[in-house]
């Protein structure tokens, strides 16, 4: 009889043996699916690598790939570790898009040198703003953050569409007769441009080196401060919480700020690194928020890990985009990164859990 | 005559664990057989193997003499066996009568088409008979935990259970209701039922069973006929030494002025409505005052108004001649109300966070463990490994989630940090429930310790051994009011448990 029972222990190992495991178990059975479908595994497998990870060209479009993912999966992890379901990455994106590009445009036409930073206080505060919203209704009414962010979502999506497409807003070039028929976002002045910093055939975006040290800096204030004291056991137990004089409203409200304000910056990266305007299309098919929550979940809400997961991510989303071609339909390519996805997410469950056969317990727990 | 249920050889292991180690049981026909043990022993995973929750791992179970083996609780149930567990398993917006036969495959329970009628007299017959009547049509909600006991037992009648066991029954009851209990017992015994009593109360085995079968550490250490025990011998026989059973110990002290006043103090429960109805109290500096009463009569939302966990709607607390803020823990703590919760293990620690988090819980605002904004993690550490080897907590060192300590020294991690906070008031919510006779020497030995320290202490118990053990004072609360005052020197049980069960003074 095989039997799944719950893990008291989780040895070190395990966090190791069980990802790798998962990932070979992956190729397995895509290289099942490739022959099924009458392609070659090995070559199939080395392209994958080359074109996500194995050139300069890759990895620089890899790293503008894992950008955007990087902030949207800061943004859920930080939420999740107090138990606060933040689902609104994508729309608080949006927000910080909206807001950093509105930003960029001033403030790049006039102080120029101020407009980075000024993006990006712009986008982390149209992020917050957005993401203050489940925040209050879950702190004063209970309401479920999971339901209210997610249709936020919706929200920002129209919003950022009516912007460029059904208005004649600030955001919207109607410069020339062009422009007029069909709409677009104004151009950001130069100076709204982000630095690229150029290493050794790298071109590192400032976004996510931005990130990087974003990442550091959660896990510095998860780990040793107060404040983050306050987050483990609030999100460990809300009851403790209460108990030891916790002001439990005022967390949530702080901790969704932070949430919406990180997935904000993402927003205003992708108006500075990378596409120099208001682009609601480009943003709104990309699904950046979404993919933020898996790879928290993946990263387990671990700063550092979303750093590493945001980079795997990418570099297959890369490698998906140089695969698919006449001969190989984007659907296959789909196929594989879900399979991934599915066997590290069916991986994670090992690390909890154990399964045994009954036959063999007799013998292993005599010896113990 | 064949033993009703025997149990030859049993074996259980949970990982890192042998909970039943070779067990032999035997309880005849006819009989009210105790199992005796201190938490942990085993006395759980015996009772679920024979009901067959679990499988095994050696060993034999035989019910009159013939060999069976349960897949399922549902093969138990079919062979006879019925349980009523600690934690009542019904459905509060059913009726009695749909819970009896909820989850019964044979008779009623199996139509598509049920004929309410017929199973609403069949239990009003049973509950006569037995003494157990409820009103069939009454919804489970509507019941007191008393009721909603007999229910269980109904349950289990209904599906003419022969061996019918019970775990821990009586620790919802007050001793009348207990009594009544046991009256109904040995009426199911006389008619050839056999009972197997779960329970660690010694005066109770003592006033129930035939035979006791003690555990400890997963064994049968012996079985013995009850009237050759005394209470002495079988806790001697539980924990493998002397005890001294709880005694009063008198401290010899003149009582400081009063440090906690509650006046007039009204709040509602979870559910809405009036969890307390006006609860007026003074305590003294050096003072023991417990409160009395069967759980749910408001007892756990008087700590938590108190202590600042729930606001008061009307009324104040007032605390050395300052009026605490109602509502606001904060203030409460900083006050010097120190509070060990009833649920330690979700309200008293953050149970995954480690032991070295959990003695800062309240104390991360400031003093040595911070600096600015920051925790000094090292004088944390160092904090807990000092309390840790001071209170004698066992099971692991400061990184060790507090989840995974044994409710004994879970609670002593409580104790010292609640301690460590130099407190003015201690209130403390049934500080012994679950823990073994050995655990619970140390928490009175503490809470006597604070009380000669001229801490205040309110300790809201249900057991009235404990109180009568170490109270002062004793006010007995009966649905969200206190309805009577003794002196505990002079108390007795059954004036007490008269007062829980809501008859005036």
């Amino acid at each position: 009889m095989i039997r799944i029972e719950r893990r008291l222990t989780q040895p070190r190992w395990l966090a190791v043996a069980v990802p790798l495991g998962s990932l070979v178990v992956a190729f397995g059975v895509m290289a099942l699916v490739l022959l099924v479908t009458r392609h070659a595994p090995g070559h199939t497998f080395s392209r994958l690598i080359d074109t996500g990870f194995g050139s300069k060209a890759a990895l620089n479009e890899t790293f503008i790939s894992a950008t955007p993912l990087l902030f949207t999966g800061l943004c859920a992890a930080v939420a999740f570790r107090m138990q606060l379901f933040n689902i609104g990455g994508e729309g608080q994106l949006y927000a910080g898009a909206i807001v950093g590009a509105a930003a960029g445009i001033v403030v790049g036409n006039h102080t120029g040198w101020l407009s980075v930073p000024a993006m990006i206080v712009a986008g982390a505060a149209g992020g917050a703003a957005l993401a203050l919203v489940p925040a209050t209704l879950r702190a004063f009414f209970s309401t479920n953050e999971i339901i209210t962010s997610l249709m936020l979502n919706y929200v920002a999506a129209l919003v950022i569409n009516y912007l460029i497409f059904d208005s004649e807003s600030y955001w919207r070039d109607t410069s020339s007769p062009t422009a007029k028929v069909f709409p677009q976002g104004k151009n950001l002045p130069d100076a709204a441009s982000w630095p690229v910093t150029h290493t050794v055939g790298l071109y590192l975006p400032f976004g996510l080196l931005f990130g990087v040290v974003l990442a550091a800096g959660i896990w510095l204030l998860y780990s040793r401060t107060r404040f983050g004291f306050e987050v483990q056991v609030i999100g460990d137990s809300p009851r403790a919480a209460t108990y030891a004089g916790m002001r439990t409203r005022r967390k949530i409200l702080a901790v969704m700020a932070i949430s919406g304000a990180i997935a904000g910056i993402g927003g205003a990266s992708q108006d500075g690194d990378f596409r120099h305007t208001l682009d609601p299309r480009g943003l709104t098919a990309a699904g950046y928020g979404y993919a933020g929550i898996v790879i928290a979940a993946l990263a387990r809400y671990n700063p550092f890990a979303v750093c590493l997961i945001a980079f795997v991510l990418g570099g297959l989303q890369n490698a998906g985009f140089a695969l698919q071609g006449v001969d190989f339909p984007s659907g296959l390519v789909g196929v594989m990164q879900g399979v991934i996805l599915f066997c590290v997410l069916g991986g994670e469950m090992l690390t909890r859990y154990r399964v045994r056969l009954s036959r063999a317990t007799r013998a292993s727990e005599a010896a113990a | 005559m064949a033993a009703a249920v025997e149990l030859r050889d049993i074996t259980k292991r949970f990982p890192g664990v042998v909970a039943n180690d070779g067990v032999h049981f035997e309880a005849a026909e006819g009989e009210v057989h105790a199992l005796l043990g201190e938490n942990g022993a085993g006395k759980s995973t015996l009772s679920n193997i024979l009901t067959g929750l679990y499988r095994p791992d050696g060993g034999e179970i035989l019910l009159w003499g013939k060999p069976v083996s349960f897949a399922s609780p549902r093969d138990a149930l079919e062979a006879g066996i019925g349980m009523v567990h600690q934690h009542f398993r019904l459905v509060p917006p059913f009726t009695v009568a749909e819970n009896v036969i909820l989850g019964d495959h044979r008779g009623e329970g199996k139509k598509f088409m049920v004929h309410p009628r017929r199973i609403e007299r069949r239990v009003a017959e049973l509950g006569e008979r037995y003494r157990i009547a409820v009103d069939p049509r009454a919804r489970i909600w509507q019941l007191s935990i008393g009721e909603q006991q007999r229910v269980e037992i109904l349950k289990a009648l209904y599906r003419e259970a022969r061996i019918l066991i019970l775990d821990e029954p009586t620790a919802v009851l007050t001793p009348q209701e207990a009594e009544s209990l046991f009256e109904t017992l040995r009426v199911m015994a006389e008619e050839g039922r056999t009972i197997i009593f779960i329970s660690h109360k010694l005066h109770e085995v003592k006033a129930v069973s035939d035979r006791v079968t003690v555990l400890r550490d997963g064994r049968t250490i012996d079985t013995v006929s009850t009237a050759d025990a005394t209470p002495r011998s079988l806790a001697a026989l539980m924990v493998g030494r002397e005890v001294s059973l709880a005694t009063r110990v008198e401290r010899a002290m003149e009582l400081g002025e009063p440090v906690l006043e509650v006046r007039s103090l009204w709040a509602h429960g979870d559910r809405g409505g009036d969890a307390l109805r006006g609860i007026d109290l003074t305590l003294r500096a050096g003072e023991i005052l417990a409160i009395a009463g069967v759980a749910g009569n408001g007892q756990r939302e008087l700590a938590e108004t108190i202590t600042g966990m729930r606001p008061a709607t009307r009324g104040e607390v007032v605390l050395g001649g300052r009026r605490l803020r109602g509502g606001d823990a904060r203030a409460a703590i900083q006050a010097g109300v120190a509070h060990v919760p009833e649920d330690r293990l979700h309200t008293g620690v953050a149970p995954s966070l480690s032991i070295s988090s959990n003695v800062v819980l309240k104390s991360y605002r400031g003093g040595s463990v911070t600096r600015g904004p920051m925790l000094r993690l090292r004088a944390i550490r160092k904090h807990a490994v000092d309390l840790i080897h001071r209170y004698d907590v066992r099971g692991g060192g400061p990184e060790l989630p507090a989840r995974q300590l044994s409710g004994g020294n879970l609670q002593k991690v409580v104790l010292a940090r609640e301690f460590e906070g130099s407190p003015r008031v201690l209130v403390v919510a049934s500080p012994t429930r679950g823990l073994d006779v050995a655990a619970i020497e140390t928490v009175h030995r503490y809470l006597r310790q604070a009380a000669e320290g001229y801490v205040g202490v309110l300790l809201i118990s249900e057991d009235l051994d404990e109180i009568l053990a170490l109270a002062d004072r004793v006010a007995v609360m009966y649905e969200g009011a206190i309805v009577g005052e003794r002196d505990a020197h002079t108390a007795t049980a059954e004036e007490l448990g008269l007062l829980m069960a809501g008859a005036s003074a």
